[in-house]
C-alpha cells in the first residue's frame, strides 16, 4: 500500500479529518507527522527561509520528518474558500516555498482549491485521483463518506490539547483564546497555554466554538470587507463575545511576522478597549522559555479577577 | 508587526495633513496581501494623532461600481465622464513622463564621467518640484531637467554592469525606503533597472483593464514552473522579473524585500532556486527601519564587484 503524508501544520488543524478519510477511502495510507517538538522546530528554522512566521518554519520541520517515510506528499494549494476571499500569502505560496527550501522530496501532490475560478474541492480531488489513478468514481464516494468527517473535527482537535477530565464550570472565569487554528491547537507553539489557564481555573473557548454563521455575521462591521476566510472567523469570534460580553477577557496568541495578526490585534483590541474587556496579546517566537509567558498569564488573571471587587480602579484595557 | 510600507505611509500623511492637505486618497486591493486592510488600521491611527483627514480608497471595480466613481469624481471634481478622462489623461501623462525622467537619469548616471552632476540635477529638481504648482509647470521642470541631463558628459564605449530591481512595488520605487539604491548603483556605474514603476502598474491595471499589460502577462508565464498562481502582492512578479531580466541579458538581479511582507517572503524562498536554475546572481535586501546605510554600500559594493568578475571571466575566458 502506499503511503501519503501530511505534515503537521497550517491546514492541517482544519481539515486533517477530510483528508485523512478521502485517502483511506480511496485506498492509500495515512501518515501524519509527530506532534511538533523541539526537534522538528530547529530543522524547520534550519531549512526554511529567515523571514518567514513561526508556523511556516514549523510545517519546513515536519515535512522533513515525512520526506523519508513516504511515497507522496499533500500539501494542497489553498487560495480561497469562499468566493472572493483568500487564504494569507503564505499558505498559498506553501507548496511552492517547501519545495524550493527542501531537497529530496517525494512527489508533492499541490492541487489548487480556488472558488473564485470555481474549483471547489470536488475538481481538485478529482485531480488527485487522477495523478493517484484512482477511479472517478471510486474518489467521489470517498469524498462523500469523508465530507462527514468534519462534524468531529472540533471534538477530535479538542481532545488533543484539552485534558481528559476538563468540563465547563459555570463559577469560573470564561476566557476567549484568539488566534489561527494552527496556533491555539499546537501546545508546542503555544507553549501549553491551554493547560496553564485550565490549571488556573480558567473555562476556555476558542474561536471555533462559535458557529460559523455567527463568526460571518459578526464580522462584517469593519468599514471594509474582511478578504481572509481564516480572518473572518477570528474577527466575527471576537466581535461576537465582546459585543454580547460572553467572556471576562481575552488573550490573542499571535506569531511573530504573521501579517494577518498584525491588523487584526489591532482591530481586536480596539474593539475591546470600546467594550471595556481585558485583552492580552502574547507574540509566540522560536524562543521557548517559557517563565516570561507565565508570568504575563499570571498578572493578565489577576488583573481580570481583581475587576470583580474593585471595577472601577483596574484598566480594563491589557 | 506592520509592514515597512505601512509604516511608511503614516510618516507620508502625517507630512502631508501638516503642509496642508485635508484628504488622502490611496489605492485599495482586496487581494491576499494585508495591503487592503490598511485603511481600516490607518484611519485609527490618525484619529487617535488627532488628524481630521478624509481618507478615500479607490478599490477595484467590482468592488462596487458606484463608490468607484463618486470617489474618483470627488478627487479629480470632475462633473462629466469627459472631464473624467481629460484630467486622468492629464495625470497618466505626468506620471509617464516622471517615470521617464528617473530613467534617463539612471542611463546617464551610469555612463557620466562625473557622477555627482547627475545627482545634483536631480536635487535640484525634487527641491524645485516641491515649490511649483500645477500639472504644466511640472511638466516644464521635466523638460528642464531632461536637457540638462543630456548635457552631462559620458563616457565613450562603456559598457555598463546592467542589474535589475525586483521585489514589492512601494520599496522598489520610493527612493527613501530602499536607501537610494537607484543612487547607489549609479555611481558603482551601474545601469539599473526597475521591474515596476508607477507607469508599468497603471498600465497593467488600469489602461488594459481587465486583461492587464503585456509584459506582465509574460512575467506570469516565466513565472509559472516555479509559481503557478498568485501568492498577493508582487510575489508572482518578483520571480517572473528575474527570469526576465536573465533572458534580457541583464548581470544580476536584486531583491528588495521589506522586513515582513508575505508575498515577498514566498518569492524569496523560490528566488534561491530560480538563482541556481539559470546561473543568474540574485541578491535579497532586507530593508526596515534601521536606516544606517553602511551596511547596504558594503553588500551592493561586494554584489557589483561579484558579477562584474563573473562577466569578465564569461568574456574572456
Amino acid at each position: 500500500m502506499k503511503k501519503i503524508g501530511i505534515p503537521r501544520g497550517m491546514l492541517y488543524y482544519e481539515y486533517f479529518p477530510i483528508w485523512k478519510d478521502f485517502f483511506e477511502g480511496i485506498g492509500f495510507e495515512v501518515i501524519s507527522s509527530n506532534r511538533t517538538n523541539k526537534e522538528i522546530m530547529d530543522r524547520g528554522i534550519l531549512y526554511s527561509v529567515d523571514e518567514a512566521c513561526l508556523p511556516v518554519k514549523i510545517i519546513h520541520g515536519h515535512v522533513d520528518f515525512l520526506k523519508d517515510k513516504v511515497d507522496f506528499l499533500f500539501i494542497p494549494k489553498i487560495m480561497s474558500i469562499y468566493k472572493r476571499e483568500y487564504c494569507c500569502p503564505k499558505i498559498i505560496g506553501l507548496a511552492e516555498m517547501i519545495r524550493n527550501s527542501l531537497d529530496d522530496l517525494p512527489e508533492i501532490l499541490d492541487v489548487v482549491y480556488d472558488f473564485n475560478k470555481r474549483r471547489g474541492p470536488e475538481k481538485a480531488y478529482k485531480e488527485i485521483a487522477k495523478t493517484l489513478g484512482v477511479t472517478e468514481r471510486q474518489s467521489s464516494r470517498s469524498l462523500k463518506k469523508a465530507d462527514k468527517g468534519m462534524d468531529r473535527l472540533l471534538d477530535w482537535l479538542k481532545s488533543d490539547i484539552l485534558p481528559d477530565n476538563y468540563a465547563y464550570r459555570k463559577d469560573f472565569k470564561d476566557l476567549l483564546l484568539l488566534g489561527h487554528s494552527y496556533i491555539l491547537f499546537d501546545d508546542f507553539i503555544n507553549m501549553k497555554v491551554v493547560e496553564k489557564l485550565i490549571d488556573k481555573d480558567i473555562n476556555v473557548h476558542f474561536p471555533e466554538d462559535i458557529s460559523d454563521d455567527i463568526a460571518r455575521k459578526y464580522s462584517n462591521f469593519t468599514k471594509k470587507r474582511m478578504f481572509w476566510t481564516h480572518g473572518r472567523r477570528i474577527i466575527g469570534a471576537s466581535n461576537y463575545v465582546i459585543m454580547n460580553h460572553k467572556v471576562d477577557g481575552i488573550i490573542y496568541l499571535s506569531s511573530f511576522g504573521c501579517g494577518l495578526d498584525s491588523v487584526f490585534t489591532h482591530m481586536v483590541s480596539r474593539q475591546a478597549a470600546k467594550y471595556g474587556i481585558p485583552f492580552m496579546n502574547l507574540t509566540l517566537d522560536e524562543q521557548t522559555g517559557e517563565a516570561g509567558i507565565n508570568t504575563r498569564l499570571e498578572a493578565f488573571l489577576d488583573m481580570m479577577k481583581w475587576r470583580d471587587s474593585h471595577k472601577d480602579h483596574i484598566s480594563s484595557f491589557r | 508587526m506592520m509592514c515597512l510600507p505601512f509604516k511608511m505611509f503614516i510618516g507620508n500623511y502625517i507630512e502631508s495633513i501638516e503642509r496642508g492637505a485635508d484628504t488622502i486618497v490611496i489605492t485599495g486591493s482586496c487581494g491576499p496581501c494585508r495591503f487592503g486592510l490598511y485603511s481600516l488600521v490607518q484611519e485609527d491611527i490618525l484619529k487617535d494623532l488627532g488628524y481630521d483627514v478624509d481618507l478615500i480608497v479607490i478599490d477595484a471595480l467590482r468592488e462596487g461600481y458606484r463608490e468607484f466613481g463618486s470617489n474618483l469624481r470627488k478627487i479629480t471634481k470632475a462633473r462629466s465622464l469627459l472631464g473624467l478622462f481629460k484630467s486622468s489623461r492629464l495625470a497618466l501623462e505626468l506620471i509617464k513622463r516622471a517615470d521617464n525622467l528617473t530613467d534617463i537619469s539612471n542611463y546617464i548616471r551610469a555612463h557620466a564621467i562625473d557622477k555627482t552632476q547627475v545627482n545634483m540635477i536631480m536635487d535640484n529638481f525634487y527641491k524645485a518640484s516641491l515649490e511649483i504648482h500645477g500639472a504644466r509647470q511640472l511638466m516644464d521642470l521635466i523638460d528642464k531637467t531632461e536637457k540638462e541631463l543630456h548635457k552631462v558628459e559620458l563616457i565613450k564605449n562603456y559598457d555598463p554592469i546592467r542589474i535589475g530591481i525586483i521585489g514589492e512595488i512601494y520599496t522598489i520605487i520610493e527612493p527613501f525606503v530602499n536607501l537610494e539604491i537607484e543612487k547607489k548603483l549609479g555611481q558603482l556605474g551601474v545601469l539599473v533597472d526597475k521591474s515596476l514603476t508607477p507607469t508599468k502598474w497603471l498600465e497593467h491595471h488600469v489602461m488594459s483593464y481587465p486583461l492587464g499589460s503585456k509584459s506582465e502577462r509574460t512575467k506570469y508565464k516565466l513565472a509559472k514552473p516555479y509559481l503557478s498562481t498568485m501568492v498577493g502582492g508582487h510575489g508572482r512578479e518578483t520571480i517572473g522579473s528575474a527570469i526576465y531580466y536573465k533572458n534580457m541579458g541583464y548581470d544580476g538581479a536584486i531583491q528588495i524585500l521589506p522586513l515582513n511582507c508575505m508575498p515577498e517572503i514566498v518569492a524569496k524562498s523560490i528566488l534561491k532556486n530560480v538563482s541556481s536554475d539559470y546561473d543568474f546572481p540574485i541578491m535579497t535586501l532586507v530593508v526596515d527601519e534601521m536606516t544606517g546605510e553602511a551596511g547596504y554600500i558594503t553588500r551592493l559594493e561586494a554584489f557589483v564587484d561579484l558579477v562584474s568578475k563573473r562577466r569578465e571571466k564569461q568574456t574572456i575566458g
